[in-house]
């Protein structure tokens, strides 16, 4: 009796719950207005995102503010789902989505990441509001072509991270007899100053544990393959089993070889750490770990260095969060307003000064950006961009998931060869 | 008829409820797991989804990645229940010969089962940190600082023995659980019986073989139902210690748990059938041996 009861209960809260998720979902249908421009756009928008902490809720915070001056009279809904780096997110998404009750809008990692929801048919082409808007003269062209799929663009890109960067201790450096000011036209050329490092008794290269793993081997197939061998890869043009390939995975165990030992053990701050306190000279790590320098008021070019990722001087190798219409949205209207302010020139700077990232948008105002971003900035303008494999632009979550997995076994067993099979056997598996 | 009803009625209108929830949730929705892993459905919506028979099952028997996994699943479950069956069978036999402070030592033993798995993995993750030498931290530094430098070693990391690192904590958490059993199990022994066999001249190994184990295997088989099918679903402990990537730690719940956070629902409604299967193998068993009991002594 007692558990009926239980169960009962428990009925009735899930049902009220459905009936508040409802009630929230269905707002103001009749209140639609086409218009774009700011003053006339009303109802409500329910933002869907994985920001709930840290700096990526203060970027958020600072974007809804420029949010409600361009929009007085929409209304942000938060609707961030905390807790497993976005993967508790995107399982509630899934089912939300399943159950054809969008919200607004939510976030993805642009590129690859995407297309699960584009063969689903659950996201808008949003080619036409592009142009409309004139959001193409935005963004640099090589950042658009990443972004397009079979010619059209389907999320706004909100931020800009770069992937393949490398931090140093220069003193670590000097000790070891190593030139700080040295930069490295190739691997091979970084390889033997690192095998120096380990002389001294230091260690060369600080790594942690398997997506840090994947993110210096896409970084060690970038330097290898160049940009436009490494985007062959995701569209087939490269072979995954030829020689090219297995030039850098020999490349990428001699690196491995080259990293602390205890690497299962760390996440990505302690491999930074191990740079930051002298006890490894160099660490691969996405942009982002500027702030675990910047907190510990370490200086750039003094204290630490950054570079890219030798043998890939010249391309940026990106990530971005960005947002998306999800087919069914509420209230298209609001999400477009919302759009636009992901867009704008205004709602990136207010959003990448508080989170630490760049703004995607180049017409927006970074002069009060960091020294690090500085340098970001004027690369991203400049170089090729090619997108990160590790974090979602270059290929869909669940070739991700096998090529992680291929790179822990390797990890584990050392088996170049099999490591190979495995890549190989991924792509053939994913990219059909 | 209208008698019948009222002797049978009630019971079954009592029952109705939970009977109906437990069909509906477990049993129906094991049929729709099943269901789900004959299909073809590797993305999260599938739009026309096509059954395949037993192909999922069949690539998943191919999958070097998943016959490691199986295999690494039998080590972690000999090395957990050894270990606490050991353990939990000393512990008892300990506080059965009859310390002072009895309670004192039952209370120590037993807490740590009050520990969940997440917060004793996160403990247990620096402990096992497999950094040596200089960089040595938890037991590696233990070792090093105890002059026994040469016990350290790759825990968890190592490839073919990994996962055993991994039942020590689980070991740790759930001896005390089987010392409490057999504490039981030794209390439920009449004093009667150990008396008999001194006056017939048995020694005291001859009263362990022949009058105590025996009056302990129901215990001991309860133990190693209990304490394996826990083990056979080890999921939160490597979650917390290793992470969902880990190669060495790889079991099928974590490879479960992948395959459904990547939307390949087919996959990983397959392994969980999978799952269910082992542990079946496990629990039939004992409920068929326990029904036989309850028919005998009825």
């Amino acid at each position: 009796m007692n558990r009926t009861r239980r169960a009962l209960s428990a009925m009735v809260a899930a049902g009220a719950l459905v009936v508040l998720a409802a009630c929230g979902g269905s707002d103001d249908g009749d209140k639609k207005d086409t218009s774009s421009d700011g003053g006339t756009v009303s109802g409500e928008v329910e933002v869907f995102t994985w920001w709930a902490e840290g700096s990526e809720k203060a970027g958020l915070d600072a974007l809804v503010a420029e949010f409600n001056k361009q929009y007085p009279d929409v209304k942000f809904v938060n609707g961030a789902v905390a807790g497993g780096a976005g993967s508790d997110a995107k399982n509630v998404l899934a089912s939300r989505l399943q159950t054809n009750d969008p919200p607004g809008t939510f976030q993805a990692h642009a590129g690859a990441e995407v297309t699960d929801y584009i063969n689903n048919g659950q996201i808008e082409d949003l080619t036409q509001m592009y142009a409309d808007n004139g959001w193409n003269d935005y963004f640099p062209q090589t950042l658009l072509d990443r972004l397009t799929m079979d010619g059209k663009i389907y999320s706004v890109p909100s931020n800009i991270h770069r992937a393949n960067v490398v931090w140093a201790n220069p003193a670590v450096l000097e000790d070891a007899g190593v030139d700080p000011k040295a930069t490295y036209a190739s691997l091979d050329d970084w390889i033997s100053d690192l095998q120096k490092i380990k002389a001294a008794g230091k260690i060369p290269l600080s790594i942690a544990t398997d997506w840090t793993q994947v993110h210096l081997f896409e970084t060690v197939l970038l330097a290898d393959l160049g940009a436009d061998g490494y985007t062959g890869l995701w569209d087939g043009t490269t072979d995954w089993a030829g020689s090219e390939v297995t030039a850098a995975l020999e490349d990428y165990k001699t690196l491995l070889d080259l990293t602390n030992e205890d690497r299962q053990s760390l996440d990505w701050p302690d491999a930074t750490q191990l740079v930051i306190d002298g006890d490894a000279a160099f660490n691969v790590m996405g942009d982002w770990a500027v702030a675990a320098f910047e907190e510990q008021g370490k200086k750039l070019d003094t204290d630490y260095l950054a570079y890219p990722v030798p043998g890939t001087d010249g391309v940026f190798d990106f990530l971005a969060d960005s947002f998306t219409m999800p087919v069914g949205a509420p209230d298209p209207a609001a999400t477009e307003a919302w759009l636009s302010t992901v867009a704008s020139p205004e709602g990136q700077t207010a959003f990448n000064m508080k989170k630490g990232s760049i703004p995607a948008n180049t017409e927006a105002d970074t002069s009060g950006f960091g020294p690090y971003q500085q340098t970001a900035i004027e690369s991203y303008a400049n170089d090729e961009i090619v997108s990160s494999l590790a974090h979602g632009a270059a290929a869909p979550i669940s070739w991700l998931t096998d090529i992680t997995s291929a790179v822990a076994k390797f990890g584990s067993t050392g088996d170049l060869g099999g490591f190979q099979d495995d890549l190989a056997a991924a792509a053939e598996k994913n990219a059909g | 008829m209208n008698r019948g009803w009222r002797a049978w009625g009630p019971p079954v209108l009592l029952i109705l409820p939970s009977l109906i929830l437990i069909g509906v949730f477990v049993y129906g929705l094991i049929g729709v797991n099943f269901n789900t892993s004959l299909t073809d459905q590797h993305h999260r919506i599938g739009g026309d989804v096509a059954y395949v028979g037993f192909d999922n099952y069949k690539t998943l028997f191919q999958d070097d990645t998943f016959i490691y996994s199986l295999k690494n699943l039998l080590k972690y479950t000999g090395a957990f229940l050894a270990g606490t069956l050991v353990l939990g069978f000393v512990w008892a036999w300990l506080l059965e010969k009859g310390v002072k402070g009895e309670g004192f030592f039952r209370a120590v033993y037993l807490f740590p089962m009050a520990v969940s798995f997440i917060a004793s993995g996160v403990v247990w993750r620096w402990l096992l940190n497999n950094a040596e030498g200089d960089r040595a931290g938890g037991l590696n530094r233990l070792f090093e600082q105890s002059g026994l430098g040469f016990l350290q070693n790759q825990w968890w990391t190592d490839p073919n023995w990994g996962v055993v690192a991994i039942a020590m904590p689980a070991v740790w958490q759930l001896s005390g659980y089987v010392m409490a059993l057999f504490l039981a199990g030794f209390r439920g022994i009449p004093d009667e019986l150990r008396e008999a066999a001194r006056v017939d001249g048995a020694t005291e190994w001859q009263l362990y073989r022949h009058v105590i184990f025996p009056q302990l295997s129901p215990v001991a088989l309860s133990a190693i139902v209990i304490v394996g099918h826990m083990s056979l679903k080890v999921f939160d402990l490597i979650m917390a210690i290793a992470g969902q990537t880990n190669y060495t730690t790889q079991v099928p719940a974590i490879q479960m748990w992948v395959e459904f956070t990547r939307g390949d629902y087919a996959r990983s409604a397959a392994i969980g059938t999978i799952l269910l299967v082992i542990v079946a193998f496990l629990i039939i068993p004992y409920l068929v041996y326990t029904y036989r009991q309850e028919r005998l002594t009825r």
